[in-house]
């Protein structure tokens, strides 16, 4: 292997939040409010200025060489088996560090006013500090296994954090059901751990790491018969931890976690893990056109049915939760398409633009005494107006106007689909077509929470107040963040550089020797598409009129003509309306079908009649009695006898043995 | 001091009986018990340190041997030795016992010298099994280690004590009556009852699977491997709490130990006959125990059936028949004691204040008692094998080993089968727990309950301090395992077994320095 830098301060990149999550979460109440506030905020920030400080030293190196690392030692060193427990950092990961710190920073500082009349403030700092470190190691992990170490610790968070309030029994439930969801999709991610290190381990010499991101990527030829079953079994952990169908749905239920959560963990950082996890492994995807092919197909269709789910939820942070499922899909559906800058890219600015619109429903939410049914909302654009601007500033991101953070990486993605060989006029359309309903629902959500007359109670609406700084403060600076935060990805028919896609270029384009290798999927692993200038002018243009047609349809509808609403409810006898606002009834369908048998098989049948009846009744009992009859084992049963044959045998036991010691 | 070292394994074994004796006979004051047995428990502990550090992790075979002729001119001997298996199974039980008594002080009111004493008796048989090098020896380890347990569930236990103790009692006694009779056939054949003299016998093809089955009955009942697991339940509804620490976290590795110290490397062709059947056996209880785990309403009854679904996992280890499934066996037993261990501790401490266990009895318990909840959701991970803590570390090792296996037929599907063990053990403690931690404190009698003494913490603390620096640093246990592993699979695939005559070093199978052994087969073929 060749030798490259290290960099002892990656490990406390890591290490210090997990430590301030310690002290926090031992001292707990003993700690006063602002010294747990800022032992939790301090320690994101040195974990943030640390990431910085490795991340300069990267964009300092030639690009082909940017990678250091950090070993503490051997994990699990058996036979030729060797794992190690260490970091690394290369560009894609560097992305995601700043990322995962920066956005986390903000939110921890938010939190500080969001939370700071909950009795259970020290506690939501360790498990918040306890996200960062876990988020980390999975983003700067040197291994699969210490990706999984990650991957796990942030399911962990999230359930903890999720079930924050355990009061209401509901909340807990859907902190299990998050947990117990995500395993599911565990199950795929460990089975495609063994078949990577089976098929691997025969050919690595000797101190190569097993599972080490450089050793599979050095390999990855040889992985190259399996690569669609290893792809597959990855994607279906991808699918829990990013909620792409079949297992989005933990999600939306995850939105009982306090607001801060639904944007840190299900919007802007946890939820990406799976996207990062494929462009992690994007070597081996390029490998096998089935399984990209699966992953845009199934990026694509979580796209456009999540975002019809949305249209209807009455919920605002719903919306904004079947909302992150379809962005979720357009990174998905980038990865597929082999952009996977493009999707990091996404990743980015959706953690920009998504926190931000999360942060603003929880400060509405905060104003509206904890009030989440925009049905009673309203008119809060006068009240609440850094709230209202910043929000806007995110509807825009979200809904991809121009020049805001979303339209660089939605144009780009769809733009790829099109374009792309492993894409097609197919997924693109329904991309587009996912694209104007997010406008749509989108803009429904701002008039019903911001315009119009305000339709809470009179004692709800006195205590209408714009939030804290602590909280208004992050809002301003995420908008900023979902304004300009796409200008670095500025395509090149646009005249600007595409910088993003470049810098994380040396992390894509070595898929192009594993593909020689395997002969797999030509030109499209770095997202090589046909040149085609005019055309994606056309289509970037198609793609903003589309979003301002969006936009302007929901406030013309919402706004002004809400009879529109009422027939469009009303259409087909309102079953659509019902089928969607029940969210397809697929939580009612793995419950009838799964779940309920299960549990109903278990209990009544392997339990009550196979273990207790079969098992137990007739074999053992049954043997038990058949010798009680010719014999009389039962009666000593019941006299208590057997204690007396105990002793026997213990004294004859014993005297046997001496008797032996001594004659022998 | 060498009066001590140079009889170490003796030492360590018969201390705690001279505890118990001294128990019945001399220190017969409760609280004087208590601490009496607390100082030997500790006493053990340092003792068995001796072995941890003075072990030689490079050797596979066996060190601090003692062996002395004792009837028959020497036929039967009292042979004494520990390679790696053996040291890592003493250490989690000496390192439990003074766990186990301390846990003991507020709930065993009646009869306090006996029950100590029984405690330490059955420490003593339990190191005794672990250390036993002739058969004899062991057997009677093996028996003796019945006695106290069954007076522990049958005096100190719950309503249906006797029933529960006499099924335990005969449930065990059955099998070892099989494991008895081989014991004898292989004697008249090696002439002596050395385990390295019946290495050593050349036993036909149907004899090995006859002796095979009657080993391998014997150790599966203790284990539980189903279907013969149903005393288990029973049995440890009905003991106090520290009993079913005792049987949870060492009791039920005997079986597990005796496949791979016995078992396993005197019948290769029985391994080779029956490891398919076995394999099924072991999924099966994967997965049964998961599921019947799942939907019981009884705390203690939940956590029992998890070990019918953890213990599958270590069979299944065993018979993948490489040693990284077998290593990791090893493992998961440790994790495994510690993590059912500190449950059953944990549902002890909330017996002592309700005297009841019924899941439906409780809900909402993290208000009253948040250090509680808080040691029971650790303890919780870890028994779901959360990366980062010891349970996943086994688990990993098994299912990438199983996987890997070129000798257990269908390996690939036995892997898959297993791993949906892990959805399901996340759902059965994930359930269970938010039922009672979490939702509102609805029933009074919960109300006030006080949360964990210091005491309770210092039984509990140790035990959570493993489960994590064991996952972080697994090599704890693996280095001190790996070359006994390789030795005693070596007979497996025809590679050289292990003597106990100085003399004949060569034989040993050794890894050899500076080159790592592949973890997918048992011996690399083309090095020979």
């Amino acid at each position: 292997m060749e030798s490259h830098a290290t960099e002892s301060l990656l490990r406390w990149i890591v290490l210090v939040p997990l430590l301030a999550a310690a002290v926090g979460g031992l001292l707990n109440r003993r700690l006063p409010k602002q010294v747990a506030g800022l032992l939790a905020c301090g320690a994101v920030g040195v974990s943030f200025a640390l990431s910085v400080t490795v991340f300069l030293r990267l964009t300092r190196m030639p690009a082909a060489e940017r990678f250091v690392s950090d070993t503490m030692g051997t994990w699990i060193g058996f036979g030729n088996l060797q794992i190690d427990l260490g970091f690394t950092m290369d560009p894609l990961s560097g992305v995601m560090a700043l990322v995962v710190t920066g956005v986390g920073f903000l939110i921890h500082i938010y939190s500080l006013g969001y939370m700071a009349h909950d009795e259970g403030f020290g506690r939501f700092f360790a498990y918040m500090n306890l996200f960062i470190f876990a988020m980390m190691t999975l983003v700067l992990g040197e291994n699969m296994l210490m990706l999984f170490v990650g991957w796990e610790g942030v399911g962990l968070c999230s359930y903890l954090l999720i079930a924050f309030w355990f009061n209401d029994e509901a909340n807990a439930a859907a902190g299990k059901k998050a947990f117990i969801v995500n395993r599911i999709g565990d199950f795929g991610f460990l089975l495609g751990i063994f078949l990577i290190g089976t098929t691997l381990l025969p050919h690595l010499a000797e101190g190569e790491g097993l599972f080490s991101f450089r050793t599979l990527q050095h390999h990855a030829g040889i992985m190259a018969p399996v690569a669609t079953a290893i792809c597959l079994l990855l994607f279906l952990g991808a699918t829990g931890k990013s909620a792409q169908i079949p297992l989005y749905i933990w999600l939306p239920d995850a939105m009982a976690g306090p607001t801060p959560v639904s944007a840190l963990i299900h919007a802007a950082t946890m939820v990406t893990a799976g996207v990062y996890m494929v462009a992690r492994m994007n070597f081996l995807f390029v490998l096998s056109p089935t399984a990209m092919g699966v992953v845009a197909a199934v990026g694509v269709v979580t796209a456009i049915f999540a975002a019809t789910i949305a249209l209807t939820q009455n919920d605002i942070k719903k919306v904004l939760a079947y909302s992150t499922v379809s962005q979720l899909g357009y990174m998905m559906l980038a990865c597929g398409v082999g952009a996977f800058g493009i999707a990091i890219f996404h990743v980015m600015t959706h953690a920009f633009f998504k926190a931000l619109l999360f942060l603003g429903s929880g400060s509405v939410i905060h104003a509206m005494s904890n009030e989440k049914d925009m049905r009673v909302m309203g008119g809060l654009k006068k009240k609440l107006p850094i709230t209202f601007w910043t929000f806007l500033i995110g509807t825009l991101a979200l809904a991809g106007i121009f020049p805001f953070a979303g339209f660089f990486s939605k144009d780009e993605i769809l733009w790829k689909t099109f374009s792309s060989e492993l894409g097609g006029v197919l997924p693109w359309a329904l991309g587009f077509l996912a694209a104007g309903l997010t406008a749509f629902y989108m803009m429904r959500l701002v008039v019903l929470t911001f315009f119009g007359e305000n339709r809470a109670s009179a004692e709800v609406k006195s205590h209408i107040h714009e939030s804290p700084a602590t909280m208004t403060m992050p809002l301003v600076i995420l908008a900023v963040l979902s304004l300009v935060g796409g200008w670095i990805g500025w395509p090149h028919f646009m005249g600007g550089g595409a910088w993003f896609e470049q810098w994380l270029a040396p992390v894509f384009s070595s898929g192009h020797g594993a593909a020689a290798h395997g002969a797999a999927v030509h030109g499209a692993a770095a997202g090589e598409a046909v040149h085609d200038t005019m055309m994606e002018w056309i289509l970037a243009g198609a793609s903003l009129a589309w979003g301002l047609i969006g936009l302007g349809v929901g406030y013309f509808v919402y706004m002004k003509k809400i009879s529109i609403a009422t027939s469009l409810r009303n259409l087909g006898g309102g079953v659509p309306y019902k089928i969607l606002l029940n969210k397809y009834y697929v939580d009612e369908a793995y419950e009838g079908t799964f779940i309920r048998p299960g549990y109903l098989l278990s209990k009544n049948v392997l339990w009550k009649i196979v273990d207790a009846g079969l098992i137990d009744g007739l074999l053992v009992n049954g043997s038990a009695l058949v010798v009680a009859i010719t014999g009389s084992v039962l009666r000593l049963f019941q006299n208590g006898m057997v204690r007396f044959y105990a002793w026997s045998f213990t004294i004859g036991v014993t005297v046997f043995v001496l008797y032996l010691s001594f004659s022998g | 001091m060498s009066l001590i070292t140079d009889h170490i394994l003796t030492w360590v074994t018969f201390l705690p009986l001279l505890g118990s004796v001294l128990l019945w006979t001399i220190v017969r004051r409760d609280s004087h018990a208590r601490i009496f047995a607390l100082v030997v428990a500790l006493a053990d502990f340092v003792l068995s340190l001796h072995l941890w550090f003075h072990f030689d992790s490079s050797r596979g075979d066996d060190q601090f041997v003692e062996k002395v002729a004792w009837l028959f001119n020497g036929q039967i001997s009292y042979h004494m030795g520990m390679d790696g298996i053996s040291l890592v199974l003493v250490m989690l039980t000496t390192f439990l016992g003074p766990l186990v008594i301390l846990s003991t002080w507020k709930a065993i009111t009646d009869r306090v010298p006996e029950f100590m004493a029984f405690l330490l008796f059955l420490q003593a048989a339990m190191l005794g099994t672990f250390f036993a090098r002739d058969m004899l020896l062991f057997y009677v380890f093996w028996e003796v280690m019945l006695i106290p347990m069954y007076f522990i569930i049958g005096m100190w236990g719950g309503q249906r004590r006797i029933y529960a103790a006499v099924k335990f009692f005969i449930f065990t006694m059955v099998g070892s009556v099989f494991m008895l009779v081989g014991i004898l056939y292989l004697y008249f054949q090696a002439g002596s009852m050395n385990l390295f003299d019946f290495l050593e016998v050349a036993l036909g093809h149907e004899a090995q699977l006859w002796l095979f089955a009657a080993f391998f009955l014997a150790f599966a009942i203790k284990v539980p491997v189903f279907p013969l697991h149903t005393w288990l339940p029973d049995a440890h509804v009905e003991a106090p709490t520290a009993g079913s620490v005792v049987l949870a976290a060492v009791l039920l590795k005997m079986g597990i130990y005796g496949m791979l110290r016995f078992a396993m490397p005197l019948f290769p062709d029985g391994v080779a006959f029956f490891a398919p059947a076995i394999s099924i056996l072991a999924v099966i209880g994967i997965i049964y125990g998961a599921l019947v785990a799942m939907v019981q309403p009884d705390v203690k009854k939940l956590v029992a059936y998890s070990s019918v679904s953890h213990l599958g996992f270590v069979v299944l280890g065993l018979f993948s028949l490489t040693p990284l499934g077998v290593a990791g066996g090893i493992f998961t037993m440790i994790a495994h004691g510690l993590s059912t261990g500190a449950l059953f501790l944990l549902v002890g401490v909330i017996y002592e204040r309700r005297h009841t266990r019924q899941i439906s009895e409780f809900g909402g318990l993290a208000h009253e008692m948040p250090v509680f909840a808080t040691f029971f959701m650790i303890t919780t991970l870890a028994s779901v094998g959360l990366p980062g803590m010891a349970g996943f570390i086994g688990e990993f090792m098994i299912l990438f080993g199983t996987f890997g296996s070129e000798t257990l037929a269908h390996a690939k599907l036995m892997t898959i089968l297993a791993t949906t063990g892990v959805v399901l053990g996340a759902i059965y403690m994930l359930w269970m727990y938010q039922r009672v931690f979490f939702g509102k404190l609805a029933n009074e009698k919960n109300k006030g309950l006080p949360d964990l003494s210091l005491r309770e913490i210092a039984v509990l603390l140790p035990i959570v301090i493993f489960m994590f620096w064991l996952g972080v640093r697994p090599g704890l246990i693996l280095d001190k395992v790996e070359a006994s592993v390789a030795t005693v699979l070596a007979p497996l695939n025809g590679g050289p077994i292990l003597t106990d005559d100085p003399g004949h070093h060569a034989l040993r199978a050794e890894p050899e320095p500076g080159q790592d052994h592949p973890v997918f087969i048992v011996r690399d073929t083309e090095n020979q």
